[in-house]
């Protein structure tokens, strides 16, 4: 009889902790897996339209950025107020396009090249000029695969 | 004697209670500092570039021009439009169910030719794009309900490519003209 009893008395009441880590890192591990950190500051002021005939790019290492609107207001007294056009984390001109295009080349496999995307992520209020321009530098640096960045219209 | 009993009684086994705080601290963070933009848009393929262009004698009726000025108003083949009825009048003019000379005969020969003013907004080409896009996308859906029951997206490549040739999307887009004021 004593013994049973003894026994019972000796029963840890705390919930065991152990697996809790591994389950905390488990999800850990999902979100940095999924998630991409942002690699570049934005300086202009993107709000893209809204479209419905919508399709989602590929893998993101095949994806480069091409942003043009107008500067947010803590970068105005540097970059003005009108549209530029920002690639990577920094303003650059008309210029800069095949240049950007080709840095980015480098860095894939030659196999998947042809599958390269920019997206132009545009101002909805930006006028078709500087987007004319840009389209051409694109057109010249060979990178004919584009992607205009939308919202899905909420009907 | 007692002090051995005391030795017996410490845990070899190290406290991870600690590890969830410290693991919880790190997930938190990176929930906090990133973001998951699921980047979506309208997939377009850009012509090479052509230092002067050939100009290309094309029949009229083959050509569907709409022109946006830079008060962002449309002109269909010359005449005012509203922005609402251009997927349908698209569709009308790809497909030409009536037979009219002045449409193409076969969406093989149709091109939609669209240009604009360099003081146009981009919200507004960018509805005009979509809505011929959407024109293109309905009737390529409808031909492949009618030719294998299932809809553009679910058909495998050969089919897909078949329904391309029926009904490819030729938009020609010239370069804009100098009109409107830029921002």
């Amino acid at each position: 009889m004593s013994r049973f009893r003894k026994k019972r008395g000796k029963a840890s009441p705390a919930i065991q902790t152990a697996s809790l880590p591994d389950i905390i890192f488990m999800l850990l591990f999902f979100f940095m897996v999924v998630t991409v950190l942002r690699d570049a500051d934005i300086i202009v002021q993107v709000t893209t339209p809204e479209a419905t005939e919508l399709t989602s790019l590929g893998r993101k290492s095949l994806v480069n950025y091409i942003y043009i609107g107008v500067p947010y207001d803590r970068y105005q007294h540097i970059y003005g107020s009108s549209p530029r056009i920002q690639m990577g984390d920094a303003i650059r001109g008309l210029n800069d396009i095949a240049l950007f295009i080709g840095e980015h080349r480098l860095r894939v496999p030659e196999n998947q090249i042809p599958a390269i995307t920019t997206s132009l992520r545009v101002d909805g209020d930006v006028t078709m000029g500087i987007v004319s321009d840009v389209k051409i530098e694109l057109r010249k640096a060979e990178q004919y695969k584009v992607n205009y960045s939308a919202r899905p219209r909420i009907e | 004697m007692a002090r051995k009993s005391a030795r017996d009684r410490m845990s070899n086994e190290i406290n991870a209670g600690a590890m969830a705080d410290i693991a919880f601290l790190l997930l938190i963070f990176f929930l906090v500092t990133t973001t998951i933009v699921e980047d979506r848009g309208i997939l377009v393929r850009l012509p090479p570039w052509a230092e002067d262009e050939e100009i290309e004698q094309i029949a009229d009726r083959n050509v569907l021009s709409i022109l946006v000025n830079a008060q962002n108003q449309l002109l269909v083949r010359g005449e005012r439009e509203d922005i609402s009825n251009l997927r349908e009048r698209s569709k009308e003019f790809i497909m030409n169910p009536m037979n009219l000379s002045t449409m193409p005969a076969s969406p093989r020969d149709a091109i939609i030719s669209l240009r604009n003013d360099r003081g146009t907004s981009y919200e507004t080409y960018l509805e005009v794009y979509n809505e011929i896009m959407g024109a293109y996308n309905e009737l390529r859906d409808e031909l492949a309900e009618s030719m294998f029951g299932e809809r553009y997206e679910d058909l495998n490549i050969d089919q897909r490519r078949e329904i391309r040739s029926e009904i490819p999307m030729i938009i020609s887009e010239a370069e804009p003209t100098e009109f409107g004021e830029e921002r």
